[in-house]
């Protein structure tokens, strides 16, 4: 019996030890780990819009504000340059850029903001309640920072780009530092492979 | 009205709400049971058992869940409560006999079958080995803080839950076989010089696993960077908060249960030199204590 016991912590340890698969730089394979696409919202035209929406296509869920000074027009910059890379596929991916600051970014403000990103930018906007289920569904977080004299705040917010493939279910996580070039063959790969 | 809201779970977690709200009741009907008996339970016992179960219920059941899964060092806290302070709180109390008496009779039947209780005895004196409890206790906390095992604990509810019940369950155990009185332990009973030698064991490793996080420059942890944390603090600082909590409390428990031990010790000698006091079997003692 204490032979079990013992077996089974070392069975544990080795599951720890192979549970992280890096995949290149900055990129985690959270198969199993994070939930499948799921989501009621509206998109950056005033339509309710929901994960089944996006079914088929390679999705890049990431959430972040239009008045953010670095992080996510550097993020978003990053991904539309994949996204170039890969020739025809483009067409059947999906950047879903959920906004933490609805206050300020109404859908006219999200709407400007994704066009001047291409094609397949969507800007997600919803209600305190469906944007506290996205967050705890993908174990985020997000919270205003102090206004300046003007007004104006910063948010923080999460660096994580989640990626889903074409069934909805989750498959990589970018983190901030990926390189464009990387996240591109993963795209290729996820639309191959299904 | 917006404070309230703090108080409810940041996730709903269905364990633990049976989990917690089984052992209320169970506790409450023992309580009642032994009153019918006349058998008299002091109130601070109910009042240190009521302490380390709302403790433990409030870091994973409350808005303190939120800022566990956001914040290093918050995270660090919410363990030392369910692996250290929740648990002695919980056994000090002496809860068993209470427990005990709040099993509903065709339960305790059922417990008594042979196949149901040989493999439960089995299980519970190999986890109350006093070898193995210390490197159980030591390795799930080393374990959880293997920098890949963090990220995918934290970014995965399952085994987020996983984490946390592995951490108060080992608890549980640990301190049990520390601070319970040797008579109420039975067959897995272990002296008290082998408790202080376990204690001072198991405080070494979390002293240098401690010490390294706090100390070390490298940043260890990246999934709250990724994930956002959950308010503005420089990364090394929540790091370094985590890494002392992991170091000094968490050490200073074991110092905490040498000094329930020397007194465990101290009063099993005086009960067994007092004149004419025939020497108390376990359960008796252990209700009256």
């Amino acid at each position: 019996m204490r032979v079990r016991v013992l077996a089974g912590v070392l069975a544990l340890a080795l599951l720890g030890g192979c549970a992280q698969r890096q995949l290149g730089h900055h990129m985690t394979n959270v198969a199993g780990l994070v939930a499948p696409l799921k989501f009621h919202m509206s998109n950056q035209n005033g339509a309710a819009v929901s994960a089944a929406d996006y079914r088929g296509d390679a999705v890049l869920l990431y959430f972040g504000y239009t008045h953010c000074p670095d992080a996510c027009p550097i993020t978003l910059a990053m991904l539309a340059d994949a996204i170039s890379q890969l020739g025809a596929e483009a067409g059947r991916v999906r950047v879903l850029f959920v906004t933490v600051d609805p206050r300020r970014d109404t859908l006219a403000v999200l709407k400007r903001y994704v066009r001047g990103f291409g094609p397949q930018f969507v800007g997600l906007r919803g209600t305190h309640a469906q944007l506290t289920r996205m967050i705890k569904r993908y174990r985020v977080s997000y919270h205003d920072e102090k206004p300046d004299a003007s007004g104006a705040y910063e948010v923080d917010h999460s660096s994580a780009v989640f990626i889903f493939g074409p069934r909805g279910r989750a498959r990589l996580l970018a983190q901030s530092g990926a390189a464009a070039r990387v996240i591109a063959a993963d795209l290729r790969h996820l639309l191959a492979t299904g | 009205m917006r404070y309230l809201t703090y108080l409810l779970p940041w996730q709903f977690s269905p364990t633990a709400c049976a989990v917690f709200g089984l052992t209320l009741a169970l506790y409450v009907r023992g309580w009642v049971v032994l009153r019918r008996t006349h058998i008299r339970v002091r109130p601070w016992r109910a009042l240190v058992f009521g302490l380390g179960l709302a403790l433990n219920y409030a870091v994973m059941q409350t808005y303190f869940d939120f800022l566990a899964q956001h914040m290093f060092w918050i995270h660090r806290l919410q363990h030392l409560i369910l692996h250290h302070i929740g648990p002695t709180l919980l056994i000090l109390s002496a809860p068993v006999p209470i427990l005990r008496a709040g099993i509903p009779a065709p339960l305790w039947r059922l417990l008594n079958v042979p196949w149901v209780r040989a493999p439960l005895r089995r299980l519970w004196h190999s986890l109350q080995h006093p070898l193995i409890a210390p490197v159980l206790f030591v390795g799930l906390i080393y374990f959880w803080l293997i920098p890949s095992v963090h990220f995918t604990a934290m970014i995965d509810t399952r085994r987020y839950e996983l984490m946390n019940w592995s951490m108060l369950v080992d608890g549980i155990l640990f301190w049990w076989l520390m601070l319970a009185p040797r008579e109420a332990q039975g067959e897995s009973a272990l002296g008290y010089g082998a408790r202080y030698i376990v204690l001072t064991a198991v405080a070494l490793p979390q002293i240098v696993l401690g010490a390294y996080i706090t100390l070390t420059t490298r940043q260890l942890f990246s999934i709250y960077a990724v994930c956002g944390r959950a308010w503005a603090i420089s990364p090394m600082l929540d790091q370094q908060i985590g890494g002392l909590l992991t170091w000094i409390p968490a050490a200073m428990m074991s110092a905490v249960g040498g000094i329930v031990v020397i007194y465990r010790a101290l009063s099993e000698e005086r009960r067994m030199l007092a004149p004419g006091v025939p020497q108390a079997s376990g359960a008796a003692a252990e209700a009256t204590a």
